[in-house]
């Protein structure tokens, strides 16, 4: 029993990080039709801004964590911004040139975070109390798992009520269906591609940084092996859709950890795929596609 | 009278289709105006042309003297510009309430209006527009565009597929509609036409082959069958 909750929550706060690099993903692609392959750059941003500014604040790992996070987030909303205004806008109507574009992005923001900071890890600050145990039912249970989880659960909400209940959401929501005709309101869509790629690049700096306290360190390989899981929740969960992405990232982080345990180390990423493949024999838009809440 | 819209030598290709070659005509003040032809001939790419959603390679298109070509497709929205197209794209996952607050662009929307036209939209406010039927989509996107004080409104084929029911109340709602802005009609039933508009223009191969009074035109059947290949009387 104490394995399973242990597996379960840590499956949980796996997902959790899923879940913060899909959503962003998922809303670009829903509402722009961008596949980013740049999305997992900014995952190694978020997390290196964190701890290079941790490091240059000083004090405990509780305030280096907290304000290095706060910058990491800021670095991969700018950066993200950026990259929609500058590389992804005058290539909207040019989906080859967009994947070649975020692809070689991605690899030369790599190169450049390997290149200043080098490829070795880096030791991340995570405060004491997180790195503690809390036992449940018996499972021994890092705290971090905890914040990780309760992390993703908040930006859900958040997510959730900002698409429902703001102007800006709605806007977002129409424009994941048909952003033609959301144009053809009177709407500047262009407004809101800016705005939705800079809260996806804040997205996955958060996952960075929540990565950084799971593991411990942060590597500049990070971000592609946490974007390829977070491509294959986004197609579980349907493209531009909140409540799919929560879903199918829940799922592939338990599976995940369940196979490895279970049938043997390895088999989770297994697992996964063949999820992958009968999600889509079965629903082949995934499980909620194309609407954004 | 004054033009509301005009188009001059407009071009579009699709691909490599030459779909509209020089498209010329103008869209007089108040009233409905007919655009007509046969299926294929460039209606729809001519309204998507209007409102930018489709590029131009050439000509130019005036809104109410104001050169609107270069404009994207939100900026011709703002000048006035209301859009009904063809297969409806009521946002399916957003309810009626949101579909139509979307919509607001003016400080006063007119609900009094909307409303006043199709009650059945206040009370189906909280239903999600994908699960209405096709005329309560159809009111729906009607409505999003008389909910602003547009100068012009182009509707795409507003009666396709409906009940005979349903296209008198779409035809009412447009009637109403063209009391108070200049309406563009693209419409393949001819008793509409004929009971809605004042002026047609008939396009065919992506070329303008006739413009005058709708009366005219739908008085004289060999004209009707020359120009649309269908007998007058409406089908």
């Amino acid at each position: 029993m104490s394995t399973f909750v242990l597996l379960t929550i840590t499956g949980l706060g796996l997902g959790a990080m899923y879940f913060l690099v899909a959503s962003g993903l998922s809303l670009i692609y829903g509402l722009m039709g961008v596949l980013n392959f740049a999305h997992g750059a900014l995952i190694t941003v978020g997390a290196y801004a964190a701890w290079w500014f941790g490091d240059q604040v000083g004090g405990g790992p509780g305030q280096r964590l907290l304000l290095g996070a706060l910058f990491g987030l800021a670095a991969g909303a700018l950066v993200a911004g950026l990259m929609e205004l500058v590389l992804i806008r005058p290539l909207y109507r040019r989906p080859v040139e967009q994947v070649l574009v975020t692809v070689g992005l991605a690899l030369a923001l790599g190169a450049l975070v390997q290149g200043i900071w080098g490829a070795d890890p880096k030791p991340f600050p995570v405060p004491s109390w997180m790195i503690d145990t809390t036992s449940v039912f018996g499972a021994n249970v890092p705290n971090d798992r905890f914040v990780e989880i309760g992390v993703a659960a908040a930006v859900l909400l958040g997510l959730t009520a900002f698409l429902r209940y703001t102007r800006f959401g709605l806007v977002i929501r129409a424009g994941v269906e048909n952003r033609a005709m959301v144009s053809a309101l009177g709407i500047d869509v262009r407004r809101a591609f800016t705005i939705v790629f800079a809260l996806g690049g804040a997205l996955a700096a958060l996952a960075g940084v929540l990565s950084g306290v799971y593991f411990g360190v942060v590597d500049p390989g990070r971000g592609t092996s946490l974007l390829i899981f977070a491509f294959i929740v986004v197609v579980i969960g349907g493209f531009g859709s909140i409540g799919g992405s929560a879903v199918a990232a829940v799922a592939v982080g338990l599976i995940q950890q369940y196979a490895n345990y279970y049938a043997s180390a390895g088999t989770g990423d297994l697992a996964v795929v063949l999820l992958l493949a009968a999600v889509l024999l079965i629903r082949p838009h995934g499980l909620a596609p194309k609407v954004a809440h | 009278m004054s033009a509301a819209l005009t188009v001059e030598d407009l071009h579009v290709y699709l691909g490599e289709s030459h779909v509209l070659q020089g498209v010329t005509f103008d869209v007089p003040a108040d009233g409905v105006t007919a655009l007509l032809g046969r299926n294929g001939v460039g209606k729809t790419t001519t309204l998507r042309a209007l409102m930018g959603l489709v590029s131009r390679s050439r000509g130019a298109i005036g809104l109410a003297g104001e050169d609107v070509t270069a404009l994207a497709t939100h900026a011709v929205a703002r000048r006035g510009v209301g859009y009904v197209p063809e297969d409806r794209d009521v946002f399916a996952g957003l309810t009626v309430e949101e579909n139509l607050r979307l919509a607001e662009r003016d400080g006063d929307p007119r609900y009094d209006l909307v409303f006043d036209l199709f009650p059945e939209l206040r009370e189906r406010a909280a239903q999600r527009a994908g699960t209405l039927s096709g005329g309560q989509q159809q009111m729906v996107a009607i409505a999003r565009a008389l909910l602003n004080r547009n100068q012009v409104l182009l509707v795409d084929e507003p009666t396709k597929g409906l009940a005979p029911l349903l296209v008198a109340d779409v035809a009412t709602a447009l009637e109403r509609a063209a009391e108070l802005t200049t309406v563009l009609l693209v419409e393949q039933n001819l008793q509409v036409v004929q009971r809605l508009a004042r002026d047609v223009v008939v396009l065919d191969a992506g070329r303008v082959v006739h413009t005058g009074p709708a009366a005219e035109l739908l008085a004289d059947p060999d004209h009707i069958r020359r120009l649309l290949g269908v007998h007058g009387g409406g089908h």
